[in-house]
């Protein structure tokens, strides 16, 4: 299966202020890209336009499999999604949001899978505790359990290591790696290391898609 | 599409049930209004049309009170988004509409079993008309609070512009359901309602179409 993410001449505006203009690029399977730039520069909301959170001002966001187009309303299926802003009900415990979540997007066998997914991300020994009760940390690696259970084609990170310690900035690198070699791996960032990680740099700043390679030149 | 629909009525039942957020303020809501609307009249004796107004009145402010919660929350708490990454809107529209029905319908058991107790004017004369009333008020009270409330929830004014939004909107609404329980009191027989009832079942149905149409876009901006 051939997945295709590609965005065509992308600008979005919030009033009269303008975030970003005539953003291009095509990313399919195993591939990655990096998207830097200044505070406020457009990252996260660049990043909600290919999720399909927030609509572009102008320009499309396409997903393609096999060369065949998939509606708007079916692409949270290929999604996962990390973010600060991104938050879970802290009403309830760990697990429940994952299962929750399973059941609202119909994983199936999906008991099986939390489980192993919580021992992932390290979580497994206060599965039962209410999010209240999470430090921020803890928060961060439950976004991942979310964001990976449905196997995503499509894995969206905005500032993936913010709160984790350093066993867990392990772990983002062993996602984001496993990431690449099964799907798309977009990663919006500042941190030098984490734009190493990824084949292409976007940086809004510039505003060019440069190949990394381009740019060591 | 309907097991995703059950799982976020679910979750916001076992939210509410947990937290009780809109549960305690409605049941407070209501005992309030009664004991008010107690001591206002004491001592008078009010007509049966008064009272089906003023049954009325409870509901429409009970209902503004407590069925905006549902989105206002998600979006207050920001878990807009993990919805949003979850499912289709239309899904999404239908788990709440189906909270809003049951909560809805709970409030108004109490409310209805409350009034009965505490109003001694207030005698029905036909059942079926009154609970076919208030059955078909129900779900529109509940389908358009539910739609307004997605659209205020993504507004700053919240909580005043709820019940000016919704006045005008359930204005019709209201007037069919206050004129059906007037007639359950002075002893109309069902088949005489039938214009009412179909002007209620419209008015849900229109709603509900129209939310599922317009949701969205009101869902993601
Ligand atoms: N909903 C919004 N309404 C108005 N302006 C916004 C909104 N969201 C973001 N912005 C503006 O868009 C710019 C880019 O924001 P953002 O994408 O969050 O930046 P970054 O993630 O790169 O720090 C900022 O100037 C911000 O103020
Ligand atoms: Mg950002």
């Amino acid at each position: 299966m051939e997945f295709k993410l590609i965005c065509k001449d992308i600008r979005k505006s919030f009033g009269r202020l303008l975030v970003f203009e005539s953003i291009n690029f095509e990313l399919t399977n195993n591939s990655s890209l990096a998207v830097a730039g200044k505070n406020g520069s457009g990252k996260s909301t660049l990043l909600k336009i290919i999720a399909g959170l927030l609509s572009p001002s102008s320009g499309e966001v396409i997903y393609q499999i096999n060369g065949k187009k998939i509606d708007k309303l079916d692409w949270f299926k290929f999604v996962g999604f990390v973010a600060p802003y991104l938050q879970l009900y802290d009403e309830f415990t760990g697990y429940e949001n994952l299962e929750i979540l399973a059941k609202i997007r119909g994983v199936k066998d999906y008991k099986r899978k939390i489980e192993d997914i919580l021992k992932r991300v390290n979580l497994y020994a206060r599965r039962n505790d209410l999010v209240r009760g999470y430090s921020s940390g803890m928060k961060q690696r439950l976004k991942y359990a979310c964001a990976l259970l449905h196997d995503p084609i499509l894995l969206i990170l905005d500032e993936p290591t913010s709160n984790l310690d350093p066993e867990g900035v392990e772990m983002v690198w062993a996602i984001a790696e496993e990431q690449k070699k099964r799907g798309i791996l977009i990663i919006a960032t500042n941190e030098p290391e984490e734009l190493k990680i990824c084949e292409e740099v976007i940086n809004l700043d510039e505003l060019k898609l440069k190949a990394k390679g381009q740019i060591v030149k | 599409m309907l097991s995703s629909i059950w799982a976020i009525f679910l979750k916001d039942l076992k939210s509410e049930l947990r937290t009780r957020y809109a549960l305690n303020a409605l049941l407070m809501f209501v005992v309030v209004t009664i004991s008010m609307i107690l001591f206002a009249t004491a001592g008078e004796v009010i007509s049966g049309e008064l009272l089906s107004g003023l049954l009325w009145v409870v509901i429409f402010f009970s209902a503004m009170s407590g069925l905006s919660r549902t989105f206002v929350s998600e979006e207050d708490r920001g878990t807009v988004i993990f919805l949003q990454l979850a499912t289709r809107p239309s899904a999404v529209y239908f788990g709440k509409l189906l909270f809003n029905l049951v909560l809805i319908f709970g409030i108004n058991f109490f409310v209805v079993i409350a009034y009965f107790l505490t109003m001694e004017g207030f005698k029905i004369k036909s059942f079926d008309v009154f609970l076919a009333g208030l059955i078909l008020g129900s779900l529109g009270l509940a389908s358009a609070s539910t739609i307004i409330a997605a659209i205020i929830a993504k507004a700053n004014t919240k909580g005043t512009l709820y019940p000016v939004l919704s006045f005008p909107v359930l204005l019709p609404l209201l007037i069919t359901a206050i004129n059906m329980t007037q007639l359950s009191i002075e002893g109309a027989k069902l088949v005489e309602t039938f214009g009412h009832l179909r002007i209620l079942f419209s008015y849900f149905a229109v709603v509900v179409i129209a939310s599922y149409l317009l949701f969205d876009y009101i869902w993601k901006e």
